[in-house]
């Protein structure tokens, strides 16, 4: 088969598959965003197992018509967030459930069903929606996001006007085995504004969803995500964000179980002396792929950005990481960050990593660092003989392990919170 | 307290014979010292006892309070009551000193069926032991042995063992890397520990420690086997003529 005729398969088999869909109608303006994206997705194709973007993770269980069934978990954890003063916005199997949500109010916010805005004649989403995600597709297709942007049925816009002192906190309940969801949030920080976004829970059998983030001058973003423990549940994300000048961008990801998770981070810091980092700290046991990806572009003078990925693996549980910088040729001063490391507690699982540079500018400093490897027998030799049962001591390595990527959390109750999650999980698996 | 009964130990990757036939008897709130060469499986003797992965004993055996330590999970030993103070202490990036100590010692309390240290309770012994070895807040904050200076880490040792409070301690070429201020530091810690139920085995290279850790017996250790045990004028007497005099004694019996 020749390249062309391999493309124009894809395509077919893209057009195939949204041939069933149903575009969700708005507004006008709204229905041609989804149509622009529909589109565009009909003319990249689907992701396929040959695509190099996916390589080491099979993107066929996301781009099936229908999901694979994931039996719901019946959770024993204490939830997350509990003690802190939020605003609540719970999403069952991927739709909006108003009643058990808190009222869409509060200081400094604008704050609405995406479904909503859509229908609305003027709003500021109609700059927003989809915007990002396109601007994200050069110079790699990203095309289940963009199949997001034509299909989502549900999600959030928010808006900051100014310092938000409560968190919003985006409750995901999984309750159906057969849900496959589609949300899209737009989010959007003002000059000067901050807010602190709280993610999780399961969300559904299949759960698609992008974040769209613009950091305007001076404003401050925190995101914390705990992907939830639904062993079977298959999640692709996508996290778009746009960094103006002096500006923080800030999120960390904890994952533990789940078949399959493919989070794609993409940061423009398009400002100067401006901040964005993203770290994730992800524990799989068995049949388990997790897979980050991500990719920060450096535009203005004097960023910094860091990326801190940590995953601990065992039982034949797979570890992706594909991580980029690019500084372009105006980013002089650029300090660059980022480490992926893998920590495999036998000789099954695997961390595949692909660390990558692009620097134009000739004043940066960037660095990078990958590495794969077990416990350290002389630390936990250490322990013992210091009256540490093995199991516990391989425990308090394994969170020092992945300490790096917690200390990126800033919120101390949030990280207590996030810690506790991951002693729990450890504590679930001593042997 | 603890009797060491003909202990044969090899490499378990290579066929080498490390120790051959270590007969060693240690009574209650006796301070035992051992000399030697480098390679006279010193080090060996006291990575066995404490359940080092890496060494095979082939005979012999090793009582700690009767118990056969050899039997024992590393842990095991130490919740029995023993402690090895290394020769180099181990750096634990991620893992605070402070959660170190209060993990190994109520770790210890919960083998022994005693009930653990509350937070505060903890706190004020740590602070109490730290300050008389002149361990300041900030040594106690850092990820363990972590960026510490060499007087540091073994001072870092000594605090450990007072927090655990071991029948039986081995200290592993504690003076080694140390200057004299610190060695006297260290010294005093470990003095400050001796009563008449607590053991003490104290390896050096160097009588001058043995100047400040009295010494009830000392062993000449060359070989795999101990050759020769007196009392502390037979380090000085090391540390005047060397071991060529006796182990050359040693090959004509």
């Amino acid at each position: 088969m020749t390249r062309f005729e391999m493309k124009q398969r894809k395509l077919d088999a893209t057009a195939e598959r949204v041939l069933g869909m149903v575009m969700p109608q708005g507004a006008p303006w709204a229905n041609d965003l989804r149509q622009d994206a529909l589109n565009r997705l009909l003319s990249m194709g689907l992701p396929q197992g040959r695509d190099e973007y996916w390589r080491w993770t099979k993107p066929d269980s996301l781009t099936a018509d229908r999901p694979a069934k994931a039996a719901v978990f019946q959770s024993d954890d204490t939830p997350l967030f509990t003690a802190l003063d939020r605003l609540k916005l719970v999403f069952v199997d991927g739709v909006f459930d108003a009643t058990a949500s808190d009222a869409l109010e509060g200081e400094n916010l604008e704050i609405m069903r995406l479904t909503d805005a859509l229908g609305s004649d003027i709003h500021w989403v109609k700059d927003a929606y989809g915007a990002l995600e396109k601007r994200a597709q050069d110079p790699v297709d990203r095309p289940l996001a963009t199949l997001n942007t034509a299909f989502a049925t549900d999600g959030i816009v928010i808006r900051a006007t100014g310092p938000v002192t409560r968190p919003v906190s985006l409750i995901y309940l999984h309750r159906d085995e057969t849900s496959d969801a589609i949300l899209h949030h737009v989010i959007k920080l003002d000059a000067g504004a901050e807010l602190t976004l709280l993610e999780n829970g399961p969300a559904a059998a299949r759960f698609n969803k992008v974040m769209e983030i613009e950091v305007a001058d001076g404003a401050r973003f925190h995101h914390v995500r705990a992907q939830g423990r639904d062993h079977e549940r298959r999640a692709v994300t996508h996290l778009f964000a746009s960094v103006g000048s002096d500006a923080a961008f800030k999120s960390f990801t904890m994952t533990a179980n789940g078949v399959l998770t493919r989070n794609e981070v993409f940061i423009d810091i398009v400002g100067d002396d401006s901040v964005a980092h993203v770290a994730g700290a992800a524990m799989g046991d068995g049949d388990f792929l997790h897979d980050d990806t991500v990719f920060i572009t450096h535009a203005g003078l004097r960023c910094e950005s860091r990326q801190v990925f940590k995953k601990v693996l065992r039982n034949g549980a797979k570890g992706v990481f594909q991580g980029k910088i690019l500084v372009k040729q105006a980013a002089q001063k650029t300090d660059g960050y980022q480490i992926s490391q893998g920590l495999l507690l036998d000789e099954d699982s695997q961390f595949l990593a692909k660390p990558e540079l692009e620097i134009y500018a000739d004043d940066v400093a960037c660095s990078h660092g990958s590495t794969v490897g077990a416990i350290n027998e002389d630390a936990l030799f250490y322990l013992q003989s210091r009256g540490v049962p093995h199991a516990e001591a391989t425990d308090l390595l394994t969170l020092a392990f992945l300490a790096e990527a917690i200390d990126e959390i800033e919120d101390e109750a949030i990280s207590a919170d996030i810690l506790n999650r991951l002693e729990g999980w450890l504590a679930r698996r001593r042997g | 307290m603890l009797e060491i009964k003909n202990l044969h130990v090899k490499l378990q990757e290579e066929d080498k014979q490390i120790l051959k036939g270590v007969n060693l008897t240690v009574g209650a709130g006796e301070v035992h010292a051992i000399m030697g060469p480098n390679g006279s499986g010193k080090s060996t003797t006291s990575y066995v006892l404490s359940g080092r992965d890496g060494y095979e004993v082939t005979e012999g055996e090793a009582l700690l309070n009767g118990q056969n330590l050899l039997d024992m999970e590393p842990e095991e030993r130490a919740a029995a009551g023993l402690f090895l103070a290394f020769q180099y202490p181990v750096e634990i990036p991620g893992v605070g000193n402070m959660t170190f100590l209060r993990t190994a010692v109520n770790a210890q309390r919960k083998a022994r069926g005693e009930d653990e240290l509350s937070a505060t309770e903890f706190l004020k012994l740590v602070r109490e032991k730290a300050k008389s070895l002149k361990i300041d807040a900030d040594m106690l904050k850092r990820p363990v042995n972590v960026g510490f200076s060499g007087g540091e880490k073994k001072r870092n040792e000594i605090l450990q063992m007072a927090m655990l409070e071991p029948q039986l301690c081995i200290l592993d070429e504690t003076d080694s890397g140390l200057d004299v201020d610190a060695m006297k530091l260290v010294a005093e810690g470990v003095n400050a520990l001796r009563d008449s139920k607590r053991s003490f085995v104290v390896i050096t290279h160097y009588q001058r420690l043995l100047d400040h850790i009295k010494p009830d017996v000392v062993h000449i250790m060359s070989n795999g086997r101990i050759i020769k045990s007196g009392g502390p004028e037979l380090a000085l007497e090391v540390e005047h003529n060397g071991y060529a005099d006796l182990l050359a004694e040693q090959e004509q019996a």
